[in-house]
């Protein structure tokens, strides 16, 4: 995802440039007066253990490798600020003494992977963990979704840079002049290999590094974690098994109200099939709920085209094979739920494999 | 796991870590040499081979990119660069990456239609050659003088350089302590492998390579605090307060005046050209 010399125009560059210097600015006031003495050490240390981690192969599922950019562990270890500067560091020296990463690129390359990334990284990382305990096994699942965030939210913003370079910069003859893919192409280009391997090798590496931290200092993760309750693994929720109690009677009571959904008449604003477009009465039914504004004599040819893809199992709720409309609602909760605490605790199965 | 020996996997690892010291190694034993850019004052040679590289990425003829990879072939000679390494280290990697990322663009690239292939029938238009002649210029050119600036510049005299481009003190003492102690830390790593490795009798499935890779990074991050702490108390005992000071070495000469003022004079010239 290293942005080389010549991709970008002067221009991006420069705005990309701009676009990190408050952030370095707020950063290196914030993180200097936090660490004070240690300051000096502290991030240069970790800045060569990132760059180092940068270069690890991480073993994949389906046989690949990937390469972490430690977005996910700096973040969780050293709070945004200080993995925003630590980041930057390492990156720095890539382009500078490595040739990784162009020169002119610096800008954009820190604004991606060591701005946007570790502030998305940390903000899941928060969100999830929560006030869990510093050795919760929640904490690891939340570091894992936290790299694999922070990863691809730079690759978001590495594609859109690249995909707006010809729409802004071309010859008279409407030649790209720098990066020449427009964001249609771009943007899954990036994603795909984003979503999938290097998002991956991002989770193993956080989640793995905070099962370590866990079992050797869990003080490291007291930075990000000042509220954390000082319980054993498991966290709060394991902690407070009434209010895990109260959690599944909450479920429960959700999925047997779920029928009351058979009350609604008529289809969500914004959900109607391709089909809907030819019928006439589905035609008013659209109006109707638009101000009156009538919809397109045929559906648009991407809804057209994309929607045959998938046919879901069972459409609107109701399978094939239910003669109730209601009790059909409260199956589908019923394998909706299961199907999600099955994919969770495959997460947490992979975790576990991967830490234990 | 299929695609791997015994072993294969953390030699790989291995090797990735101890070809990237082989590379520091290498652009510092350039950079020591004599000839013409290693000879030049640090601020006059960031500021100018900068200049070359931004006027590398502002450049719209084909003529200005031929111009400008001719002058960096000239630098190059005049310091002693030899041609293979620019090859192996620089082209070879622009063609290898740029050049896949640029081909799809013959394709892609809406235009005037020079041809059809046969068979697959797509187009190849001139927009599109033009789209990925531009980018595989323009990277190899400011590629090959951002090279140019780290094969002649030892990393100390280009932290001090910095100074003039206004960076912090504190940032370049950073990035100063982040470069000598990536060097130590490659090291460590490279050595955890290796001995991993010697150790090993059997295969190691998907699940034991990624809890090994986790267990060496954890381990190199505890390393890594240890060594902060410790590094943080050398600092202390020789006085250390929180400021930090560098000596100022360097001074410009009318020499390095002289070729500052070329290479800026060259780059503002191609700008004015676009």
């Amino acid at each position: 995802m290293h942005i080389p010399d010549g991709y970008l125009s002067p221009s991006t560059c420069a705005a990309l440039y701009a676009g990190a210097g408050p952030f370095w600015y707020v950063a290196l006031k914030k993180v200097r007066r936090l660490l004070h003495t240690r300051f000096v050490p502290l991030l240069s240390l970790f800045a060569a253990f990132s760059f180092v981690l940068m270069m690890f192969n991480i073993p994949l599922p389906g046989g690949t490798t990937g390469h972490a950019a430690g977005i996910g562990i700096a973040a969780i270890v050293l709070g945004p600020w200080g993995s925003i500067l630590a980041l930057s560091v390492a990156l720095t020296i890539q382009a500078i003494f490595f040739g990784d990463g162009g020169i002119t690129a610096i800008g954009a390359n820190c604004f991606n992977m060591a701005v946007a990334g570790p502030l998305v990284a940390t903000g899941v990382y928060r969100a999830i963990a929560g006030r869990a305990a510093l050795v919760s096994r929640r904490r690891v699942i939340a570091a894992g979704l936290a790299g694999y965030a922070g990863i691809n939210a730079a690759a978001v913003l590495t594609a859109l840079e690249f995909g707006i370079q010809p729409l802004l910069f071309h010859d008279a003859s409407g030649a790209p002049l720098y990066a020449p893919y427009p964001l249609h192409i771009a943007l899954p280009a990036m994603m795909l290999g984003h979503l999938t391997v290097a998002g991956f090798a991002e989770m193993f590496v956080a989640a793995g590094l905070v099962v370590y931290i866990q079992r050797t200092d869990p003080s490291l993760l007291r930075l990000t974690a000042p509220k954390a309750s000082p319980a054993s693994r498991g966290g709060v929720i394991a902690a407070s098994g009434h209010s895990r109690r109260a959690l599944w009677a909450a479920l429960a009571v959700l999925m047997v109200l779920t029928p009351l959904g058979t009350l609604a008449v008529g289809t969500a604003w914004g959900e109607w099939g391709a089909a809907a477009f030819a019928d006439p009465s589905a035609r008013q039914e659209i109006a109707a709920v638009s101000r009156n504004q009538a919809p397109p004599e045929i559906a648009p040819a991407g809804l057209q085209r994309l929607s045959s893809l998938w046919t879901a199992p069972f459409p609107a709720y109701a399978p094939p094979l239910l003669k109730s409309q209601s009790f059909g609602y409260f199956m589908c909760s019923m394998l909706g739920v299961g199907l999600v605490m099955l994919s969770f605790w495959l997460l947490g199965w992979m975790t576990g494999r991967l830490t234990s | 796991m299929p695609g791997y020996r015994r072993g294969a996997f953390v030699r790989s690892t291995a090797l990735r870590l101890s070809s990237l010291l082989e590379r520091g190694i290498q652009a510092e034993e350039l950079a020591r040499q004599p000839g013409f850019l290693q000879g030049l004052d640090p601020k006059a040679k960031i500021i100018g081979l900068l200049s070359l590289t931004a006027s590398a990425a502002w450049t719209r003829h084909l003529m200005v990119f031929a111009f400008l990879m001719a002058l960096a072939l000239i630098l190059a000679a005049a310091s002693r660069i030899p041609l293979k390494v620019l090859a192996g280290r620089v082209w070879a990697g622009v063609l290898l990456v740029t050049g896949v990322v640029a081909l799809p663009a013959v394709f892609l690239v809406p235009g005037d239609i020079l041809y059809r292939l046969p068979v697959l029938h797509w187009p190849v238009t001139s927009q599109g050659i033009s789209a990925a002649v531009f980018l595989i210029a323009r990277v190899a050119t400011a590629t090959t003088f951002s090279a140019l600036l780290i094969f002649t510049t030892p990393w100390t005299h280009v932290l001090k350089g910095l100074r003039v481009l206004r960076v912090p003190v504190v940032l370049i003492v950073i990035l100063s302590m982040t470069y000598r102690y990536i060097v130590l830390l490659l090291q460590t790593a490279y050595e955890m492998f290796e001995a991993r490795q010697s150790r090993m009798v059997g295969r190691m499935d998907a699940g034991q390579r990624r809890r090994m890779v986790a267990a060496t990074a954890g381990a190199l991050l505890s390393k890594t605090l240890f060594l902060s702490e410790e590094v943080y108390f050398a600092m202390r005992s020789r006085g250390y307060q929180g400021d930090v000071y560098v000596m100022q070495e360097f001074r410009l000469r009318p020499y390095d005046w002289l070729a500052m003022s070329a290479l800026t004079a060259t780059a503002a010239a191609v700008a004015w050209v676009g």
